[in-house]
């Protein structure tokens, strides 16, 4: 392998594992914030129990989170130091900005919250984990304003060889940006939800402190349920934005090779980029893809063979990672409304739901990371978006260098994986104290 | 002064402050096998640094993007061509970071024993790695036309950047020491105290040592044979090491604290002001370097970003500053048995 496929490789595994940890924290911080806050209202233990509970569970996974980040906001300058110096006068920035704004508050506020349960009034304690929560969420807004560059290039001019800023306000209201900033904060939340449904129900199905996990799921079900529907819209929204700005990625997405009106889209299709086409189509609905990407079903959709085959991107994993993605996306959907009508009386509802919801943990995890396979993956050839290719962004390295590091970052980061499932098993399943 | 200037100050500050505060939680790691008598000694000893460590980082993650964000060039020069200590550098960052969080959730021996090993490399690879890689920044790294580095991971380890290492490793595990002491009662106390004691003539031994070499082996002095003026900022570094052994015998363990700062912090600004106007001095030709003016992002970026920076890093400042306050009392057996303690 060379240089470039290397540098992919370790740059997709280590967000891969990097966003494991992430979505978890930006949801549950507000989970934990809520549950306190019921606490200082209400003076409720239980509340107070809850937010220590959960905030256990959260802090875990933030330590992760806050690792691997560092090795991936170093590794643009190792690994991928044309791009670097191509788009730092944007890119860099933004990354900057995140630093400076978002993650020194949420770091040094979230350490507090941790230590500070016996220094700090009720409600100063409180206002630690609300400022944390909001923090962790802005600081992904700015790491997807950075992304969204690479998506939708926009504020620049190209001068000296390089991407020069030109508007700093195109560049924070870049409308593919906003859009996949809340496609992937709602997925998040969801994704914080079911965790807390499955863990409770862990509980429930053990009858082990009924009236702390039935408050506990009920926050959870209401999280599960409003962020995947939400999630759902955002995401039409975001079909919408590709078909329009990134037409590749859309007809990747969907396997469809030729431009017509009223384009069909098919359940299940195999995709065969060596003839241009789909080995088999299954399930055909007439002009279902049109109207979903475009809102008419007798609009034109752009097909792969009318992109040059050096600008298409890799077709089946775009392909089925998108499918994987909406076809979770909907049984998510099902189970949330199931446990959000159980949500009152959980531990009284049928065992066979709340083993389900056990068992529907890891699903937002991977809806979330085939989401993110469909945005990376389905941009490529391109690095940013139209104007620098992948292969001309990668650092002049020796295929040594990074093979020895790609392989750490396996062993290391496989590690690190398993260890904190295994503590978050470990702590879930504890009698809360 | 230009903009350029400005943040090439900035981007030197941002590093110092770094060092300064990461460089005690790297201290603490490295002395604790010297230092720890039982496992209460050890866990006062994470306690110590529990409510700042990741805080402290940050700064680290701030510097890395301001020379992303204000040099863009040179960001990808210096860690495409530092590639290998840089890797080392965030695996044992990583190392770090996870045994304060992992250590206390398994009660076993053997798994905490795992952990403290585990920090002590994550303490002694970094403080030992910076000082390497900042050593051959002063003295100019063999990068060539294209930014890439002419050499490997054994070139950078010549006897100037050796030095560079050890003295790091001793300028923090003296900085931990102190900050140890001042977190800290009693017996432990005493130890870190009598331990930064004994550090204190290593430091100020390889200080001048390391002077000497930069003096002999590298151009770090042009600038300030230029204009002489400029060596009042060694006027910060050498107060430090003399205020810090002052009130360290005084038994001032906070004030002698703030003392090695003073001399972590100037020695850092020090090197920075030598190596102006480059971030990245090549030493084949001083063409290769990578300098504020080949590097520099574009005016308007350079202005968003300051502005930035002006509002942001005063208010970071704050409530950072607000943090210590609230955790600055010595760590005791009440916060050991909280429930969040590591």
């Amino acid at each position: 392998m060379d240089v470039l496929m290397l540098s992919r490789l370790q740059f997709a595994f280590a967000t891969f594992i990097h966003f494991i940890f992430v979505p978890l924290t930006l949801g549950m911080s507000f989970i934990v914030a809520v549950m306190e806050t019921k606490y200082v209202r209400t003076g409720d233990e239980t509340y107070k129990r809850m937010a220590k509970f959960w905030g256990k569970l959260f802090l875990i996974n933030f330590a992760l989170g806050v690792v691997t980040g560092l090795t991936l906001e170093f590794q643009f300058g190792t690994n991928w130091s044309r791009y670097s110096a191509f788009v730092g006068d944007i890119f860099g920035s933004l990354l900057a900005i995140e630093a400076t704004a978002a993650f020194f508050l949420e770091s040094t506020f979230v350490a507090v919250w941790v230590f500070g349960w016996n220094k700090l009034s009720p409600k100063a304690h409180a206002a630690c984990i609300w400022i944390v929560a909001f923090a962790a969420n802005l600081s992904a807004l700015w790491i997807i304003l950075a992304n969204g560059f690479m998506q939708h290039p926009v504020g620049y001019v190209i001068q000296n060889g390089r991407a020069e800023l030109s508007s700093f306000l195109d560049v924070l209201t870049n409308g593919y940006a906003w859009n996949e900033y809340f496609h992937t904060v709602t997925g998040s939340w969801a994704l914080a939800g079911f965790f807390v449904v499955g863990v409770s129900a862990v509980h429930l199905l053990r009858k082990s402190d009924i009236d702390f996990f039935t408050k506990s799921f009920r926050v959870g079900a209401a999280f599960a349920l409003i962020f995947t529907i939400l999630v759902a819209l955002v995401g039409h929204r975001q079909g919408n934005i590709v078909a329009e700005l990134q037409p590749a990625k859309l007809a990747a997405m969907e396997s469809h090779w030729t431009t017509q009106k009223n384009a069909p889209m098919y359940l299940l299709a195999v995709p065969d980029p060596a003839k241009e086409g789909n080995s088999i189509e299954i399930g055909r609905i007439p002009s279902m893809l049109s109207l979903m990407a475009f809102n008419d079903p007798s609009a034109t959709v752009k097909g792969l063979k009318d992109f040059p085959a050096e600008d298409r991107p890799p077709v089946a994993l775009t392909f089925g990672a998108f499918r994987l993605m909406v076809g979770l996306g909907t049984l998510m959907l099902v189970l949330a409304v199931l446990a959000f009508i159980a949500r009152h009386k959980p531990a009284e509802s049928s065992p066979r739901l709340l083993k389900i919801l056990v068992w529907a943990i890891p699903l937002p995890y991977i809806a979330l990371q085939a989401g993110w396979a469909v945005a990376e993956v389905g941009r490529q050839p391109w690095i940013v978006y139209g104007l620098m290719r992948t292969k001309d962004a990668v650092s002049p390295l020796a295929v040594e260098q990074v093979a020895i590091s790609l392989a750490a970052f396996f062993v290391v980061y496989i590690l690190l994986a398993a260890l904190d499932i295994f503590l978050l098993a470990k702590y879930a399943r504890k009698t809360p104290a | 002064m230009d903009l350029g200037t400005t943040w090439f100050i900035l981007w030197g500050v941002l590093w110092a402050i770094y060092f300064v505060l990461d460089g005690f939680d790297f201290g603490i790691g490295m002395i604790r096998p010297v230092v720890s008598k039982s496992d209460t000694d050890t866990r006062i000893m994470y306690n110590a640094m529990g409510p700042f460590w990741d805080g402290n980082e940050v700064w680290l993650i701030t510097a890395g993007g301001v020379t992303f964000a204000a040099f863009p060039k040179t960001y990808a020069v210096m860690f495409s061509s530092l590639y290998t200590p840089l890797m080392l550098l965030l695996f044992s960052l990583i190392l770090r970071g996870v045994t304060l969080e992992f250590r206390s959730k398994v009660d076993s021996a053997g798994w905490r024993k795992l952990w403290d090993t585990c920090n002590f490399l994550g303490s002694f690879l970094p403080a030992l790695l910076l000082g390497v890689a900042f050593a051959n920044i002063f003295k100019g790294v063999p990068i060539d036309q294209d930014g890439i580095l002419q050499g490997n991971l054994l070139t950078l380890l010549n006897p100037y950047g050796l030095a560079g290492g050890l003295l790091f490793v001793a300028l923090f595990a003296h900085h931990g020491a102190l900050w140890l002491a001042f977190k800290s009662e009693g017996d432990l106390r005493d130890r870190a105290m009598g331990l930064a004691g004994k550090l204190w003539p290593v430091v100020a031994a390889l200080v001048v040592l390391f002077l000497a070499m930069s003096w002999g082996m590298t151009p770090l002095f042009t600038n300030y044979l230029v204009h002489p003026i400029l060596f009042a900022i060694l006027l910060v570094p050498v107060a430090g090491l003399l205020l810090t052994c002052k009130y360290r015998r005084a038994g001032r363990a906070l004030a002698a604290w703030v003392g090695s700062a003073l001399l972590i912090g100037g020695a850092a600004l020090f090197g920075v002001v030598g190596i102006f106007p480059a971030l990245l001095p090549s030493s084949l030709n001083p063409a290769y370097s990578m300098t504020i003016e080949n590097s520099a992002s574009t005016p308007l970026t350079l202005s968003i970003m300051l502005g930035v920076a002006l509002v942001f890093v005063p208010i970071v400042i704050i409530y950072q500053f607000w943090a210590f306050h609230t955790f600055r009392h010595p760590v005791t057996q009440d916060d050991l048995d909280y429930d969040e303690a590591y």
